[in-house]
């Protein structure tokens, strides 16, 4: 098995607006699965990232535990990161973000990190709407200590091991729109022509993005009767319209085709539709959001692409009111004013 | 695009650039990796079957390889396949007992070969086996022709010659040398049962109409004419100012050879610029290295004699000019003539067929320039039974051309002599063998090594001049061929796409480190060269398409640049990417060698 990827590149290949080529986004080969999702979720980053011209020491990727959370091994490998205890990522994202605002923050995490053991972080990140990108690598198990059902395995579906999973999934993109949450977004590791898309929108909005991608894990979850699989998606697949790069820095226009639904039909006989955003979708108004992911989700339906975005939302730093200057640039003498501004202040009580 | 056939045998045969190129297709790939794994008897048997004279052009080949090699569209420079070919010669042991045996039960019939160059010392090795009475004339005194005759000593030792034209002639070839064939109509009424000639493109072209050649006669050489009287000892010295005309690597090897044998002040003078030279770029190199000037843009007006003497030569300036075809024309630039002092001149402008030895009543047809009528593919002349072959065919080319060409011509002797129809040519002998080994395993050193090309050793400039036989380059010592031959991309494993199992994860896209695979919905080459994942400009290089996709798209891989690294493969979930090496082999007149290849 190759540990080193060749240096070599197509010579024709040209660097991007900030004199960086693709390869300069990359990090080491991958030690996950050959075919795993979660390795096209890190090529899609790769691509959005050099694709907005991004420096990459303006970003810091952050994950948590799981196949999905060593994936930031995998790209940006000239960019800062934190690789943090299962499920703590929200909390150390947080912190980064209160100490340096400047950054971009891209957070990973896979459905266990996330919507089990990471559940209390998660909720909490959204209510605060943290300014960050996260990406979950939902594959509906726990790939990495061997594909146990996760919280997001669909009810009914079948891992690996023949199980029909007994419990009711979270839905971690209804989830987010019940908690407000600024920009709401599901994608499939195998669309890049949307996820790609999504993945730059997502880190150019102002505010807690979540990009929920259904990413099959190849070695636990992807057999027959499993809502997660590589089959599942090749139906999907079939239906997908492309969907248009969206520069950096303007107003979202997501193209789809109209009436791009399809049926699925589930190892009990109960059907999925996927749906794709119609055009009259509004994804700024939320109650249409809310309202089409529930009709969406009693129809069976899978929605992906945009579902929601507040690009008016102040974020966490907009919440608290803090210095434009980052904390962590602040010097002692404006955190200690002297005595002057001391009793400035204190006349100001009186 | 239509979908590319997975058995489709010349699609896969052209990815691998080098041995596509190789006139004689030697299966290049495969003898580097023989050795760098050590093995240089493997190595050289694969060559020795494919070229005949692994040796000689481990050293002189024009190795039309190079050019073509992906690794020098990868980063600057080609692997080193020639010097690399060079290591196995130089480090076999007893390559003999891997040769055919003889003797080889007759079979009755006689072909007599005219002229003893690689054309007709290839023809001999792969007919000698089949039974078939060989005689073998040449004029001189030992076998080789234009490689012993003209290639100077300084780049193919004499020991590598005799060894290799040995291998041949000891499988029982009847040699006739010292032997000057004057009459075909003679040779014919022999009996032999087929004739080929191989007897090269002898005349050298000389500049009669230019006033002075005549009475500076004594000191005008013709170049390929001095190279063979240098080779048989007959000429050893020349003057100390020593001018050569002409551009091509005969002129290289007449200035490099002047300055052995005393000439001091040795130029070359092209009538055209200096990047219409047809001298490859190396032995240009080479020539400068030793200290020799090249001018360019100066034809010869005058040969200029005082007293009966060559004193130098006149040359007027010209610049190029070429119209919208390309064809160019040399216009005087109008500056004054140039005197150039000389003791000798030597001529090496070109050479010519010449066939005064063959009747014209026998049925032999000659065409343009006096050039043999042929058929291209089986190299029969309308005399059925006389076969031409090397630069008497169609001019003169190179030994690997020759020994092509030589192949081919056996093949249609035996088909011929057997009675059987010339244009029912053999298939090439094709294996395809998936490389895999485990899960991402596989039986070829996949990664690839970031080493730029190794330059061969040369002796120093002052041994080299002082002796014409002390050849010039070192070859490259073991340690320094492995790692050239692990700079090689191993582009004969060859990535074949099953599109039935591929699922559409992605991940063949994801890792490939030259972004040759695109997934996408179909079209014409043309507008899918625009949509992929990098430029697919190099029109020479092969989409390589799928079928229809569940998705309906294509798997589009653009060849140009892709390093054979497996790493599709070994991402690919579904092994619906492998990495399968792919054996070609030109198939001969016969089974002429015993390949140890397990
Ligand atoms: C100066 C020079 C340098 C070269 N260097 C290289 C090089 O580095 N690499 C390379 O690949 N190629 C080189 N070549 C070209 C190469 O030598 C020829 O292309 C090649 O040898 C042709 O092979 P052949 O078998 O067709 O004929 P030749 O090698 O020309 O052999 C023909 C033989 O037949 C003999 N002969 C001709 N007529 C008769 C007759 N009537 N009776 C008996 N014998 C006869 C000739 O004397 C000669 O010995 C060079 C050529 C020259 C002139
Ligand atoms: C505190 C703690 N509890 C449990 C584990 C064991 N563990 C490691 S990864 C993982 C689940 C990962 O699942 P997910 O986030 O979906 O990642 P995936 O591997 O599927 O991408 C668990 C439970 C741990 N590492 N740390
Ligand atoms: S176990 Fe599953 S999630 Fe983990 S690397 Fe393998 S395929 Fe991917
Ligand atoms: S890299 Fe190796 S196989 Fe490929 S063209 Fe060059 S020498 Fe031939
Ligand atoms: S072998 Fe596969 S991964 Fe490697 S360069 Fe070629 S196409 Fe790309
Ligand atoms: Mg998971």
């Amino acid at each position: 098995m190759s540990y080193l990827k060749p240096a070599f590149t197509h010579p024709q290949l040209q660097p991007n607006r900030v004199g960086y080529l693709k390869k300069d986004y990359e990090g080491v080969i991958s030690t996950l699965c050959a075919g795993c999702g979660h390795d096209s979720i890190s090529a899609a980053i790769v691509q959005a990232c050099y694709d907005i011209d991004l420096e990459p020491h303006r970003l810091a990727k952050l994950s948590g535990i799981g196949c999905s959370s060593k994936t930031p091994a995998y790209f940006l490998s000239n960019s800062h990161g934190f690789n943090s205890v299962h499920g703590r990522m929200p909390s150390i994202a947080t912190g980064a973000n209160l100490a340096n605002k400047n950054l971009i923050y891209l957070g990973v995490s896979g459905d266990g990190d996330t919507a089990s053991i990471g559940m209390g972080q998660f909720v909490h990140v959204i209510r605060r709407n943290l300014n960050m990108t996260y990406i979950v690598m939902n594959n509906g198990c726990y790939g990495l200590t061997k594909g146990q059902d996760s919280a997001t395995a669909d009810h009914g579906s079948i891992n690996k091991t023949g199980q029909p999973n007994p419990f009711q999934a979270i839905d971690l993109v209804g989830m987010a729109l019940e908690l407000n949450a600024s920009f709401v977004a599901r994608s499939f590791s195998g669309d890049k022509s949307q996820l790609v898309p999504l993945i730059k929108a997502a880190l150019s909005h102002q505010g807690f993005s979540l990009i929920d991608v259904i990413s099959p894990c190849v070695t636990f979850n992807n057999n027959a009767g499993s809502t997660k699989s590589y089959d599942y998606v090749r139906e999907y697949m079939q239906q997908t319209a492309q969907v248009d790069f969206v520069p950096p820095r303007k107003a979202l226009s997501v193209d789809y085709d109209q009436d791009q639904s399809m049926e699925v039909t589930l190892f009990d006989g109960s059907e999925i539709l996927l749906t794709k955003l119609k055009p009259e979708w509004d994804p700024t108004d939320r109650h249409s959001a809310v309202n089409r992911i529930n009709n969406a989700k009693a129809n069976g339906e899978i929605l992906t692409g945009l579902i929601y975005i507040n690009s008016e939302a102040p974020d966490l730093h907009g919440l608290l009111h803090t210095t434009d200057t980052p904390l962590n640039q602040l010097q002692e003498q404006d955190l200690c004013p002297g005595t002057t501004v001391l009793e400035s202040i204190n006349d100001s009580f009186r | 695009m239509k979908p590319t056939d997975n058995n489709d045998i010349e699609y896969f045969h052209k990815v691998v650039d080098c041995q596509y190129a190789c006139p004689a297709h030697t299966p290049v790939p495969e003898y580097i990796r023989l050795i760098a794994a050590g093995r240089y008897d493997d190595a050289y048997m694969i060559n020795w079957e494919s070229n005949v004279f692994p040796g000689i052009l481990g050293r002189t080949c024009d190795r039309p390889c190079e050019p073509a090699c992906r690794r020098g569209r990868v980063e600057e420079e080609p692997v080193a396949i020639c010097r690399l070919k060079r290591v196995a010669a130089d480090n076999k042991e007893d390559i003999k007992k891997h040769m055919p045996q003889g003797p080889f039960p007759d079979n009755g019939q006689r072909i007599a070969l005219i002229g003893g160059g690689p054309a007709s010392l290839t023809v001999a090795r792969d007919l000698a086996p089949l039974g078939y009475e060989i005689h073998l004339y040449d004029e001189w005194k030992k076998g080789g022709g234009m490689m012993r005759t003209q290639i100077p000593s300084f780049r193919l030792p004499e020991s590598v010659l005799d060894e290799e034209v040995n291998y041949v002639l000891d499988l029982g070839i009847h040699t006739h040398f010292n032997t000057y064939v004057s009459s075909m109509k003679e040779v014919l009424a022999d009996g032999y049962d087929a004739v080929f000639v191989g007897t090269g493109a002898p005349r050298g072209r000389d500049l009669s109409k230019i006033p002075g050649r005549k009475e500076g006669d004594a000191n005008i050489h013709i170049g390929i004419e001095w190279l063979e009287s240098v080779a048989f000892e007959h000429t050893d010295s020349i003057g100390k100012k020593v001018i050569v005309l002409g551009g091509g690597n005969t002129a290289m090897d007449c200035c490099r050879t002047s300055r052995r044998l005393g000439g001091e002040e040795v130029t070359v003078i092209v009538r055209s610029p200096f990047k219409d030279m047809k001298a490859s770029d190396w032995e240009i190199v080479d020539a400068q290295r030793e200290g020799i000037p090249i001018r360019n843009n100066m034809p010869p007006k005058e040969f200029v004699v005082k007293d009966g003497k060559l004193v130098g030569v006149l040359f007027g300036k010209v610049r190029a000019e070429y119209d919208d075809n390309g064809r160019r024309s040399l216009i005087p630039t109008g500056e004054p003539d140039e005197f150039v002092e000389a003791d000798d001149v030597i001529i090496a402008i070109g050479q010519d067929n010449s066939f005064p030895w063959i009747e014209r009543d026998l049925g032999i047809t000659f065409g343009k320039w006096d050039l043999p009528v042929l058929d291209k593919t089986t190299f029969q002349s309308t005399l059925p039974r006389v076969f031409f072959g090397g630069d008497a065919a169609f001019g003169p080319e190179n030994i690997i051309t020759a020994v092509a060409q030589g192949h081919q011509a056996a093949i249609s002797i035996h088909l011929f002599c057997q009675g059987m129809d010339l244009m029912e040519r053999p298939d090439p002998f094709v294996q395809m063998t998936s490389m895999k080994m485990g899960i991402h395993e596989w039986m070829y050193d996949s990664g690839i090594a970031m080493d730029k090309r190794f330059q061969v050793p040369h002796v120093q400039n002052d041994k080299a001049l002082s002796d014409i036989r002390v050849e010039v380059e070192l070859g490259f010592e073991p340690p320094v061929g492995f790692k050239e031959a692990m700079r090689c991309l191993n582009c004969d494993v060859q990535t074949v796409f099953e599109k039935d199992l591929c699922i559409e994860c992605d991940a063949c896209v994801d890792i490939c480190p030259t972004s040759c695979i695109t997934f996408t919905t179909n079209g014409t080459e043309e507008d899918l060269r625009t949509r992929l994942m990098a430029p697919a400009t190099d029109l020479t290089q092969d989409l390589y398409v799928s079928d229809l996709l569940p998705t309906h798209r294509v798997m589009v891989k653009d060849e140009n640049v892709c390093l054979h690294c497996g790493l599709c493969a070994e991402r690919c979930p579904t092994s619906a990417w492998d990495m399968k090496q792919f054996f070609y082999g030109v198939t001969k007149a016969s089974e002429v060698c015993q390949l140890v290849l397990e």
